[in-house]
């Protein structure tokens, strides 16, 4: 643009805008109204279903024996844990849970490229919250025609009892939903206890506090607010839809012309379609959108329209089905006059089948994992510096560190064995024997000493090759790690 | 160029911002107004912060910020947090007979642990990071041990050192200069009466003169048969391993010149419960008795 004389001149004059296109807009209050059927039956036995998993999850006892604890999900981040019923993680194992992030990323990018915004309109904790807090509004200041009438009020003493009243009720909602966040850090029934008797750590009031203020503002205020302007997901998702996944659509060559039920008696039937422009699709849409003007960025799919439309056609004595789940490449089959392919043809095919093999073959490479993994676990460290020590009888002497790694809820005695050169020998210092007891749960490091006579070809050589095996003497489980001897040789 | 802002672009039906460059017109899909205000909320923090915490770069340092916070106050603090946790099992150890001290007990791994990092800071200079020592300085992690490598004989070495003109109670020996004593042929009889006791190659006549010569000189210190003796730190001559080095030239050199290797007395530098803790730590290297 440099190369022309003043060319923002124009754009310059057209900054002086009129007050009526400005660059930012205040949020539109949004008040859906309540709605009954399929769809909102599905979501309210979602939101009871995940809510109550969510609530009670960290009350669930499970007995692993008297050293560990007893809580059967349990994310131990002072003694780097990860507890899930029968399930324990350890920090050198957390590829577990990368398997269980490839997983869900796997599921989700299988059931949006099979029925779009699935998660957004079912099962995501904003969802799920504001329908929570939606509940509660509706419950308190009444359906949407009251809210609508509350909200152009004046301050009056009513006003202010039922805004006092929703804004507690979302705030108990909050603090319960941040304070069940900590139990899944800490042993619960203690926990609140603590918290109740203030003597839990800083760090889990502050936490219940940014999570209750989180709750109580994205379930009460930002709402939609935050699917459209602050989650990334809808954008990643707009990129895994295709003509077969199944969103929600308004079937416009059945509706349109849309128009008025009493005009329609009057009408032919090719001027007035089905829709009878009573809104009520508009009037239930939590992100406040009209569906029947397309696809739209803003929707997320909770299938509230459908129902309601739905039962206005009902009502009316109409076929169901005017605002549906549909898939785009469905749309000219219509047109044309054909019934639409059933859904498991749009759902089942190679994109999703693919989806279906890759997160199935994630979870038995995971399971597999799980069932062949050790409950002991070594890890060998060559002692480097020095290379090795002369005896004083010449003998070459090499130290390794070797980490064990107890799994079992008890203490259990290791015995180490030396699979070498029959001329080398094994001993642990400190240790007379050629045992050590690991406390339960717990890491114990031990060094070990591998010697080889003065004249022995080991102690000659450059390197040999050895492997300890270590047997947990209690249920016999073996384990062995190789490794290296250097001799002589070696300078 | 520009066009009437309130006009719509025919495709949308959103509004214009009347921006128009090239035929590319930009629609005017208003941002929420609390995006803005949380904008202006990041910048007042933002400025708040630097008020608040060391921030802006001045000619002799940054500010310091008005709530007084600084890294190196939460080290110290840290420090000190940690100094007072430790403060009864450091006296446990300060006090402790080391010789009794089980393994198991927590004051002996409090040891260790600790006395690895004393040894960091001041022995391995000479005795090497993983304690192999270096020629004239003693590795620590074999099974040899000049003045004895019982807990009580480290932690006295350790407390007192050796050949220093600070601790009156330092280990203390002298080998004689034997250049100034011993002929040319004297020293080579004796460099392979030496050479013989650890097995090396050797010249037998030669040695069989050099053992009456090492009788006469040597032995008082050294043994009868070389072995050496702990109790004036007299080293073991028929073993494998050699401070200063165990070739003739190296043999000779020592015959003729001497060794006068010194250690200071870490008693006089060191806290009592980190002399205690270095000398668990120097005991479970690998050669403790």
């Amino acid at each position: 643009m440099g190369a022309r004389s003043n060319p923002n001149d124009g754009a310059h004059t057209a900054m002086t805008e009129p007050a009526n296109s400005s660059l930012y807009a205040a949020r539109e209050p949004i008040f859906p109204r309540d709605v009954k059927g399929k769809f909102r039956r599905l979501k309210w036995a979602i939101l009871a279903v995940t809510l109550g998993i969510y609530y009670i999850t960290p009350w669930i006892r499970w007995d692993r024996g008297p050293e560990l604890p007893d809580q059967a999900v349990l994310v131990d981040l002072a003694n780097r844990r990860l507890y899930w019923f029968w399930i324990e993680i350890w920090p050198h194992e957390f590829y577990f849970v990368a398997g269980l992030l490839i997983m869900a990323g796997l599921g989700l990018f299988l059931f949006t490229s099979a029925l779009g915004r699935v998660w957004c309109g079912y099962a995501c904790p904003q969802t799920v919250w504001t329908d929570l807090f939606l509940l509660v509004e509706r419950k308190v200041e009444g359906d949407r025609n009251n809210q609508l009438r509350l909200l152009k009020s004046k301050w009056t003493f009513q006003k202010i009892r039922l805004r006092l009243t929703k804004w507690t009720l979302w705030m108990l909602i909050a603090i319960a939903t941040g304070g069940a966040w900590v139990f899944y850090f800490a042993d619960a029934p203690t926990l609140l206890k603590d918290l109740f008797t203030l003597q839990a750590a800083p760090v889990a009031y502050s936490t219940v506090a940014i999570l209750t203020a989180t709750t109580f503002v994205l379930g009460g205020f930002m709402r939609e607010q935050v699917c459209i302007y602050m989650c990334p997901w809808p954008r990643i998702q707009g990129a895994m839809m295709d003509d077969d996944t199944l969103t929600v659509a308004y079937r416009d060559w059945r509706g349109e012309p849309r128009g008025k039920a009493r005009k329609k008696q009057d009408a032919t039937p090719e001027l007035v379609g089905d829709c009878v422009d009573c809104n009520a699709c508009v009037n239930v849409c939590p992100v406040g959108i009209d569906i029947r003007d397309g696809q739209q960025m803003e929707c997320i799919t909770c299938a509230l329209c459908i129902d309601a439309c739905d039962e206005i056609m009902e009502r009316l004595g109409r076929e169901r089905g005017l605002i549906d789940y549909l898939a785009l490449s469905d749309e000219g089959r219509e047109r044309d006059g054909q019934p639409p392919r059933s859904a498991w043809f749009h759902v089942f095919r190679l994109r999703t089948m693919l989806y279906s093999v890759a997160w199935a073959l994630c979870g038995i490479i995971l399971l597999y994992a799980l069932f062949i993994r050790p409950a002991i676990d070594i890890t060998v460290a060559p002692v480097r510096n020095p290379q090795f020590v002369t005896l004083s009888d010449g003998g070459i002497r090499n130290a390794y560190d070797i980490r064990l790694r107890n799994k079992h809820g008890d203490a259990r005695a290791f015995a180490f064995q030396l699979v070498a050169d029959e001329t080398m020998t094994l001993r642990l210092e400190g240790e007379d024997d050629l045992e050590v007891v690991v406390p339960a749960d717990e890491t114990a490091l031990q060094r070990v000493y591998v010697i080889a006579p003065a004249d022995s070809g080991p102690a000659q050589a450059d390197r040999t090759d050895l492997r300890f095996w270590v047997e947990d003497t209690l249920s016999g489980e073996r384990v062995y790690e190789d490794s290296l001897f250097n001799g002589k040789g070696t300078q | 160029m520009a066009n009437d802002p309130s006009e719509h672009d025919p495709v949308t039906g959103t509004e214009t911002t009347g921006h128009d460059w090239d035929g590319i017109t930009e629609l005017n899909t208003p941002l929420p107004r609390w995006w803005l205000w949380t904008l202006y909320l990041t910048i007042i923090w933002g400025i708040g912060y630097t008020i608040a915490y060391p921030a802006w770069p001045m000619i002799s340092g940054a500010t310091k910020g008005v709530l007084g916070y600084s890294t190196r106050a939460e080290v110290a603090e840290d420090i000190a947090r940690v100094d007072a946790q430790n403060s009864e099992i450091s006296a446990v150890l300060a006090s402790a007979d080391l010789s009794t001290l089980t393994r198991d007990d927590p004051a002996y791994q409090f040891g260790v642990s600790g006395g690895a990092a004393v040894f960091r800071a001041n022995c391995s200079q000479c005795h090497g990071a993983g304690a192999a020592g270096a020629v004239g300085y003693p590795n620590l992690l074999d099974d040899a041990w000049l003045w004895g490598g019982t807990l009580d004989e480290i932690e006295y070495t350790v407390r007192h050192g050796i050949r220093n003109d600070q601790d009156d109670d330092a280990h203390w020996s002298e080998m004689p200069a034997f250049g100034e004593i011993f002929s040319e042929e004297e020293i080579a009889m004796t460099t392979d009466y030496v050479l013989s006791l650890s097995g090396q190659d050797h010249d037998a006549t030669m040695a069989e003169q050099g053992a009456v010569l090492f009788a006469e000189n040597c032995a008082a210190c050294h043994g009868d048969a070389g072995l050496g003796d702990p109790s004036v730190g007299a080293p073991n001559l028929a073993d494998a391993i050699w401070l200063y080095g165990g070739t003739r030239s190296d043999v000779e050199y020592s015959i003729i010149n001497a060794r006068f290797g010194v250690m200071p007395a870490w008693g006089l530098r060191l806290s009592e419960e980190d002399v205690k803790a270095v000398t668990l730590y120097v005991h479970q290297l690998g050669g403790g008795q």
